[in-house]
């Protein structure tokens, strides 16, 4: 799974569960607890998303909101918890 | 007691109103006030008046005059001090009728004018009609406790304590105004004299307003919330000295409230110390049996029943409980919406509306509850959050400096990753700007507005070419003076409380079941002086509530006094989308209900009620939703019902036959002939 694969999901499942908009805007950079687009119960469900797509498990260290404040800061660490692929290709950022 | 309505016609317009519309009028609100009518015309006046009597059961009917016939008042609420007023006014020559606080209103306009009303210590909604000078005049007391609605149009002023009565007038146009929905949508409640409905004003709390002859108006605000503006040293009490004060002011404030009735009064037990030391309070005031009511919850997370009993017994009295569970709060919710007349983002409203109909149904019309407290003496949490991101935002780099969030919130501590670093990212937002008016109320008024996103675009684009009110553009001058916690006070008490917790939570769940509440922290004296309580004895670093827990000892449990402050909540969206919610959701829910509406894009609506479904059908019992979901599916379901209630109906309840007890109508049928 490359970095723009799971940046692609991840932009699905926020328009489709808390914007409740296909269409709507959402930078790559967004703080998403910082403009509310994500509340603190919210981001529990997003990690329960992301540990069944990507197939990730989550050490309760690893849940600091700066792992999962954006859309590219939850991409690159995603990409640090998978295995290495055989193109390296979790090395992003 | 009761609820008013009237309408006057200013400048040229010359018919009477009449008396079959003053009648839908006061039929609207008969809840307000089953017990008696009354109705008063002239050529230009119409006033109207549903009794729920508590005072004065035999003389105190309305409309009422002065000696000569020519002063009128409509009136909903209690004077507390009129037996002192009275004195005070027989003194200067004037002669009463009756036992009634009413008259004693009249009196006090004719010897002091608008200046009467900051001698009043109480609650109140009137209205009063000069019909010589043709004069109308309005007012309500200093926080808003009793309700009061204005309409002008085509020469005509309609007044009422809920809007609905306004409405039982064809002629009146009926429309969602954008700007009070924004508002609610930010602040939890629309800020008067915004309202939800266009065209209609809510006289705002603490403020007069006159209608001259000619139909011009002036508006006077004779009282706000005002804290010192002194250094904390300069304040003259001890701890003790305040502490042995307070409870001296709250024991009058509470006799006032249990004796100024010719009824037994009982009282809420919520199971949190507020109600606790008002209902021990109460207690002491009067013998015989008292009356106390409480909420319980199916719900174990939000139940209260160990402390509830626990103050029950300590004062021996006739206890009730109610049950509440999600399908009572989901079945009359709709109810619930047409007394609140306002869109609200929790249900809390829905069982103090099952609630106040047990108190009926046991025969007692008025009860004490401890609201007020909290805002008053420094009891929420958005204060002490306030206190500690202050201080953070000296050191914004500081690590210990957020750690005093694990005090606020002892499972921060122990949940090491999860909950703790979105919560600290959550009130990091806006560090910086600390000196800011609005910074205590930052992060809930963000919260709060992510519900716009659900706006469809052309209700968007309405509010934006209209842009509602801010409350931070409307602040006394005296504010920026003020400390942190004082800040945070005022806008707690000018949002929070007159819009929310007094109203939709408060009048109008009690006056539905036709019981009126009556609250000792919001007494005039007790406002004033806890106003000018130093900061540190009302939040002594994060103690909250610090000099109410002295003055509750050995009048209230210590386990009640000790315990964690638990916020009241009930169980909100689950209600709605768990198996087996009422038909109605989906209907008023569906994409051509929310398309005919036209507030909410349809389909980010139908996504989030759709996800919320998903989430109930998981697990049986215990389901997360997120406060985001939770305030999205109570706002816009209850946005939704306040526009099929109101906008497609005009809110009134079918039925109920008006009889008047008191008639006084001035307008002959010669002379209604002779104007047409």
């Amino acid at each position: 799974m490359k970095h723009e694969e799971v940046s692609t999901k991840v932009h699905q499942f926020i328009r489709k569960n808390f914007l409740f908009d296909d269409t709507a805007q959402l930078g790559d950079d967004q703080s998403l607890l910082g403009s509310g687009v994500v509340d603190s119960t919210g981001i529990l469900e997003l990690i329960s998303f992301l540990e069944e797509t990507c197939r990730v498990k989550f050490e309760d260290s690893d849940l600091v909101a700066d792992n999962f404040d954006s859309i590219n800061k939850i991409s690159a660490f995603i990409m640090t918890k998978l295995p290495p692929g055989k193109d390296g290709d979790h090395a992003v950022t | 007691m009761c609820g008013i309505a009237g309408i006057v016609n200013t400048g040229d317009r010359h018919e009477p109103p009449s008396r079959e519309l003053l009648t839908q009028m006061v039929r609207a609100i008969r809840h307000r006030g089953p017990d008696e009518y009354g109705m008063y015309r002239d050529r230009r006046a119409g006033l109207v008046h549903a009794r729920l009597s508590l005072i004065d059961l035999a003389s105190g009917q309305q409309p009422l005059a002065n000696e000569d016939g020519t002063l009128w008042i409509v009136f909903n609420g209690e004077i507390f001090n009129y037996v002192e007023l009275r004195s005070d006014l027989e003194a200067l020559g004037h002669r009463f009728r009756t036992h009634s606080d009413t008259e004693v209103i009249v009196h006090a306009y004719e010897a002091w004018g608008n200046g009467c009303f900051p001698r009043f210590n109480g609650q109140w909604a009137l209205a009063l009609w000069d019909s010589r000078s043709h004069r109308l005049v309005l007012s309500r007391d200093r926080i808003g406790v009793r309700p009061l609605y204005v309409r002008e149009h085509g020469g005509r002023v309609w007044f009422a304590s809920e809007v609905k009565a306004i409405f039982a007038d064809p002629s009146v146009p009926r429309e969602i105004d954008p700007a009070g929905l924004d508002q609610t949508f930010t602040y939890w409640t629309s800020l008067a004299p915004t309202t939800l409905f266009k065209g209609i004003e809510e006289l705002l709390p603490g403020s007069i307003r006159v209608y001259d002859a000619d139909g011009s108006k002036h508006d006077v605000v004779y009282w706000r919330p005002s804290y010192p503006v002194t250094p904390p040293g300069d304040y003259p009490l001890t701890l003790d000295e305040a502490t042995e004060a307070l409870a001296e002011k709250l024991e009058t404030a509470t006799r006032l409230r249990m004796l100024r009735a010719d009824v037994p009064v009982g009282s809420y037990l919520s199971g949190g110390l507020d109600s606790s030391l008002t209902a021990r309070m109460g207690r002491k005031a009067k013998e015989g049996v008292f009356q106390t009511y409480s909420i319980r919850f199916q719900d174990a997370e939000y139940d209260e029943t160990e402390f509830q009993r626990a103050m029950a017994a300590t004062i021996d009295s006739d206890h009730q409980e109610l049950v509440v569970t999600r399908g009572d709060i989901a079945r009359v919710f709709p109810e619930v919406i047409r007394h609140t007349e306002r869109p609200v983002l929790r249900t809390a409203p829905a069982p103090l509306y099952l609630l106040s109909r047990l108190v009926r149904e046991s025969g007692i019309k008025a009860v004490l509850t401890g609201e007020g407290a909290d805002e008053m003496l420094a009891g929420y949490d958005i204060f002490r959050e306030a206190e500690i991101r202050q201080f953070w935002s000296r050191e914004p780099a500081s690590a210990a400096r957020p750690k005093l969030f694990e005090r606020l919130y002892p499972y921060l501590a122990r949940s090491p990753g999860q909950a703790k670093g979105m919560a600290l990212e959550f009130w990091r937002q806006g560090l910086d700007r600390a000196g800011e008016p609005g910074f205590s109320h930052a992060p809930r008024w963000r919260t709060t507005s992510q519900l716009k996103r659900f706006f469809s675009p052309d209700f968007r684009s309405a509010v934006e070419s209209h842009p509602p009110a801010d409350v931070l553009s409307d602040l006394p001058p005296e504010f920026g003076k003020w400390d942190t916690l004082a800040r945070a006070q005022y806008l707690e008490v000018v949002t929070l409380l007159s819009g929310y917790l007094i109203s939709s939570q408060g009048d109008r769940m009690l006056m539905a079941n036709s019981v009126e509440g009556r609250f000792p922290f919001l007494d005039a004296e007790v406002m004033e002086f806890c106003n000018g309580l130093p900061a540190q004895y009302k939040l002594a670093g994060l103690d909250e509530k610090f000099i109410l827990k002295r003055v509750a000892r050995g009048l209230v449990p210590e386990k009640i006094i000790h315990r964690p402050k638990q916020p009241y909540r009930a169980p909100d969206a689950v209600s709605f989308v768990e198996k087996g919610a009422p038909a109605y959701v989906e209907e008023i829910l569906s994409e051509s209900a929310l398309r005919e509406a036209g507030i909410f894009d349809a389909r980010a609506a139908r996504g989030l009620y759709a996800k919320c479904q998903m989430r109930a059908g998981g697990s049986a019992n215990d389901i997360a939703f997120s406060n985001s979901d939770n305030m999205g599916i109570v706002g816009l379901l209850s946005t939704q019902l306040v526009h099929s209630q109101f906008i497609r109906g005009d809110g009134i309840a079918p039925g109920g036959e008006i009889l008047y007890k008191t008639l006084i109508d001035r307008v002959s049928i010669q002379q209604l002939q002779g104007t047409s």
